[in-house]
C-alpha cells in the first residue's frame, strides 16, 4: 500500500512539473512557424492528445484481453478507466484539430483536406458505442465481458478505418502538404517532450481512475452485502 | 450420479448461490423447492452446464461441469420454463433440428417414438406457435430427451399448466421416470413437488436449508417444515 | 464432418423459417423500394447525375438492410429461449457461431440480390456485373462476420434494435468506404488495376474479422 502510494506520488508531481514545460516549451521557447504563425503551436498539444487518446485505446485492448483470459475484474476497471480518459484526450484532439483547420483552411471541418481529422473523429464514435454498450448491459460480470470484446474488435478495426481513410482522400487532389514533416530542431524537441508529457499524465490519470474505479466496486459489494444482510 | 459440493454463484456482487451441498444417485426423482428468488433456476442451470459455478465443485457421472461440459450435454435433458422451440418451425422440424445437433443416429424414428411418447403425432406438421401451453410443454420434453439422456432437469414444468395439462405431464414424467432416468425438477407448488419424487430439498437465499425422503412424508408436515425453513421471510 | 453437419443444420432451420414465413422477404422488397423513393426525393433536386450518388445509396440501403436482417436473426434465437436450446447441444460454440454468421450472409446476400435489379430498373444504371456482384459479396461477408457478433451483444442489452447501429457502423465503416469506392469505380469505367487494391483491403477485413468474430464469440454467448 505504501509503495502504490508512492507511486502516485511521484507521478503527480512528474504530471505536473512536465506539464508546465510543455507549456513554456509550446509557448516560449519554440521560434514561430513562418507560414502560418502562432497557430501553428496548437500542433505541439493536437497531436499529443492524438497520440494518448490512441496510446489509451491500445491500453483498453490489453486489459479486454487480460480480462477475458483472467477473470480479473480490475484490468476491467483499468479498460474502462482508459476510455474515459482517452475519450478526454480525442475530444481535445478533435477540437484542437478543428481550430487548426480553420486557421490553415479557413473550415472547421475540412473532409477532404484532412483524413486524420475525420479519422480521430471516428475513434471518438467507436469509443462512445463502448461507453454506451456499457451502460446498456444488465449485470457487471456481463458489462466487463461484452465491453472487453468490443474493445478488442474496436481497436482492431481502427488500422482498417485507418488505411481507407487514407486512400479514399488519395483520389482527391492534395492541396497542401502537412506542416510538420521536417521540423526545425527546437520544434521538434518541443514536441517530443510534449509527448513524453502528455503519456506521463495519462498514467497519472489511469492511476487514480483505476483506483476510484477498484474502490466504487468494493463499495458496491459493501452496499450488496449490507442489503441482503449477509456477512460472508 | 449428481455430486455438489460448496457450489456457489455470484453475479457481479449478488449471490444466487451460496453453499450448496447435493447428492443425487443413479434413477433417483429429486425435487427442489423454495420461493422465486432462492437460486432454483440457478442451480438447473448449473447443472445444464448454462452457467459456470464462481467456486465449488460440480460433477455429473464424475465429470466436471466447468471442464468437460461438453461430454456432459450429451447425457442431460433441460427443460426450461421457457419452450426452446422455433415458433415458426413445426412441431417435428423442431425436433428433427435437435436431433441434428445433438448427433442423434436415425432422427426419423427417435421422433416419431417421441412424438407417440408425448401424444403430438396428431400435431406433427403445425407450427409450434399454434400449440397450446400444455403441448408446448409436452414439446418441449420431447426436445430434451431426443438424445436419450440419462439425466432430466426440469425447471417449474408445471407453471402455467392448466389442471388437466398439468394432469397430462405428471401421467407422461411417471412414464418417463419408470425407465429409470435420473430426475432433477424445481417447483414452489408443494403438492406438485411431492407427487412423484423419492427425495425433497427445500432451497432458500442460495442454500439446501432442509432436505427429506418422500417415503412417509405427508403434504401437512411438508408444509410445516416448508414454513419453517422458508417462512421467516415471506410471513403469511 | 459432424461440426459441418451441426452448421448446416443451424442455417437449414433459418432458411426453412424464411421460406415458409418470407416475412423478411416480403418487408426487405418494400423497404428497398422506399429507400429508392427517400433518395430520389431528397437528392432529385439538387443532382444532375443518378449515377454519381447511386453508389452511396446502394450502399447505405445494404447497410440498413443488412442492421435489420441481423437484429432479426438473432431475435429469432432469442424468442422461446432457443438460444439456450443451442448451448445445451454438444457442439462447440463456433458452430453457433458459424451457423448464424452464414444465414445472415445468405439472407443478406438474398436480399441485396432482391434489390439490385429494382436499383438497376429505377435508376437506369447497369449494376448486375460480376465485378460489383464480387464487391457486394465481399462487403457483405464483412458485414455478416462482424454483424452476427455484435448482434449476439446487442440482443442482451436494453434498447437492443438502436445498439446494434451504434455498435456495428464504427466498426463496418471501412466497409462501407471501400466498397463505395470500388462501385464508383466499377460504375465509371475505372480500369481493374486502379481499384484492386480496395478488393484485397475487403479480403483482409473479412479475414481479420471472421478470425476475430470467431475468437471472441464465446466470450459473448457464455452464462
Amino acid at each position: 500500500m505504501s509503495k502504490s502510494l508512492r507511486i502516485e506520488d511521484v507521478l503527480n508531481w512528474l504530471s505536473g512539473l512536465s506539464m508546465m514545460v510543455a507549456l513554456y516549451l509550446v509557448f516560449v521557447y519554440a521560434p514561430t512557424e513562418a507560414t502560418m504563425g502562432h497557430v501553428q503551436r496548437i500542433f505541439y498539444f493536437h497531436v499529443s492528445s492524438a497520440w494518448v487518446g490512441f496510446f489509451a485505446f491500445l491500453v483498453t485492448l490489453v486489459g479486454g484481453i487480460a480480462y477475458l483470459r483472467g477473470g480479473n475484474r480490475d484490468w476491467d476497471t483499468v479498460a474502462l478507466s482508459s476510455v474515459e480518459i482517452g475519450l478526454t484526450f480525442t475530444a481535445m484532439a478533435v477540437i484542437t484539430g478543428s481550430i487548426w483547420a480553420k486557421a490553415t483552411w479557413n473550415a472547421w471541418w475540412p473532409w477532404q483536406q484532412e483524413p486524420r481529422l475525420v479519422l480521430v473523429s471516428i475513434l471518438l464514435l467507436l469509443y462512445l458505442a463502448y461507453l454506451m454498450l456499457r451502460a446498456f448491459v444488465e449485470g457487471e460480470e456481463r458489462k466487463a465481458r461484452f465491453a472487453a470484446v468490443y474493445g478488442i474488435v474496436a481497436f482492431v478495426s481502427v488500422p482498417f478505418t485507418f488505411m481507407s481513410v487514407r486512400w479514399w482522400q488519395r483520389l482527391h487532389p492534395v492541396v497542401f502538404e502537412r506542416e510538420g514533416t521536417h521540423l526545425a530542431p527546437a520544434m521538434l524537441a518541443t514536441f517530443l517532450f510534449c509527448l513524453v508529457a502528455f503519456t506521463i499524465l495519462y498514467f497519472t490519470l489511469l492511476l487514480h481512475r483505476s483506483r476510484l474505479g477498484r474502490l466504487a466496486d468494493q463499495a458496491e459489494g459493501l452496499k450488496e452485502r449490507l442489503r441482503t444482510g449477509e456477512g460472508g | 450420479m449428481i455430486q455438489v459440493q460448496g457450489l456457489v454463484k455470484s453475479f457481479g456482487h449478488t449471490y444466487a448461490l451460496r453453499d450448496v451441498d447435493l447428492e443425487v444417485t443413479q434413477g433417483q426423482f429429486l425435487t427442489i423447492v423454495g420461493p422465486n428468488g432462492a437460486g432454483k433456476t440457478t442451480l438447473l442451470r448449473i447443472l445444464a452446464t448454462l452457467l459456470k459455478p464462481t467456486s465449488g465443485l460440480v460433477r455429473i457421472d464424475g465429470l466436471d461441469v466447468a471442464s468437460r461440459s461438453a461430454e456432459i450435454r450429451r447425457r442431460i435433458g433441460f427443460v426450461s420454463h421457457q419452450s426452446l422451440t422455433y415458433s415458426k418451425l413445426t412441431v417435428e422440424e423442431n425436433l428433427v433440428f435437435y436431433g441434428r445437433i445433438y448427433d442423434v443416429p436415425a432422427v426419423k424414428e427417435r421422433v416419431d417414438t417421441l412424438l407417440t411418447l408425448v401424444g403430438l403425432e396428431a400435431r406433427r406438421h403445425d407450427a409450434a406457435r399454434t400449440l397450446s401451453r400444455g403441448m408446448q410443454q409436452r414439446l418441449s420434453i420431447a426436445r430434451a430427451m431426443i438424445h436419450q439422456p440419462s439425466l432430466l432437469l426440469l425447471d417449474e414444468p408445471y407453471t402455467g399448466l392448466d389442471q388437466q395439462a398439468a394432469e397430462m405431464l405428471r401421467q407422461l414424467l411417471q412414464t418417463i421416470t419408470a425407465e429409470s432416468c435420473t430426475v432433477v425438477m424445481t417447483t414452489h407448488n408443494l403438492q406438485r413437488a411431492l407427487e412423484l419424487c423419492h427425495t425433497v430439498a427445500i432451497l432458500a437465499k442460495g442454500r439446501i436449508v432442509h432436505e427429506a425422503e418422500n417415503t412417509s412424508l405427508t403434504l401437512d408436515d411438508f408444509q410445516q417444515a416448508y414454513w419453517h425453513y422458508v417462512g421467516d421471510r415471506w410471513p403469511r | 464432418m459432424s461440426f459441418l453437419n451441426k452448421v448446416l443444420a443451424i442455417v437449414g432451420k433459418d432458411v426453412v423459417a424464411e421460406l415458409r414465413t418470407k416475412e423478411m422477404f416480403s418487408s426487405m422488397l418494400v423497404f428497398a423500394l422506399l429507400v429508392i423513393v427517400i433518395f430520389s426525393f431528397s437528392f432529385e433536386l439538387r443532382v444532375e447525375n443518378v449515377a454519381q450518388v447511386a453508389p452511396g445509396i446502394l450502399w447505405v440501403t445494404f447497410v440498413f438492410a443488412s442492421t435489420l436482417e441481423l437484429n432479426r436473426s438473432l431475435a429469432m434465437e432469442m424468442e422461446n429461449g432457443c438460444l439456450d436450446g443451442l448451448f445445451l447441444a454438444p457442439m462447440d460454440r463456433s458452430a453457433i457461431y458459424f451457423g448464424k454468421m452464414l444465414g445472415n450472409l445468405i439472407f443478406i446476400s438474398a436480399i441485396e440480390a432482391l434489390m439490385l435489379p429494382i436499383f438497376s430498373v429505377l435508376f437506369d444504371l447497369n449494376l448486375i456485373l460480376p465485378s460489383l456482384l464480387l464487391t457486394i459479396f465481399l462487403g457483405t461477408i464483412g458485414f455478416a462476420a462482424v454483424g452476427t457478433l455484435l448482434s449476439a451483444i446487442a440482443v442482451n442489452t436494453r434498447a437492443r434494435e438502436v445498439m446494434l447501429p451504434v455498435l456495428l457502423f464504427p466498426i463496418i465503416l471501412p466497409v462501407v468506404i471501400s466498397a463505395t469506392k470500388v462501385t464508383g469505380g466499377i460504375l465509371d469505367g475505372v480500369p481493374l488495376a486502379d481499384w484492386a487494391h480496395w478488393l484485397r483491403f475487403l479480403v483482409a477485413f473479412d479475414i481479420i474479422f471472421l478470425a476475430v468474430s470467431y475468437m471472441t464469440f464465446d466470450f459473448v454467448v457464455q452464462g
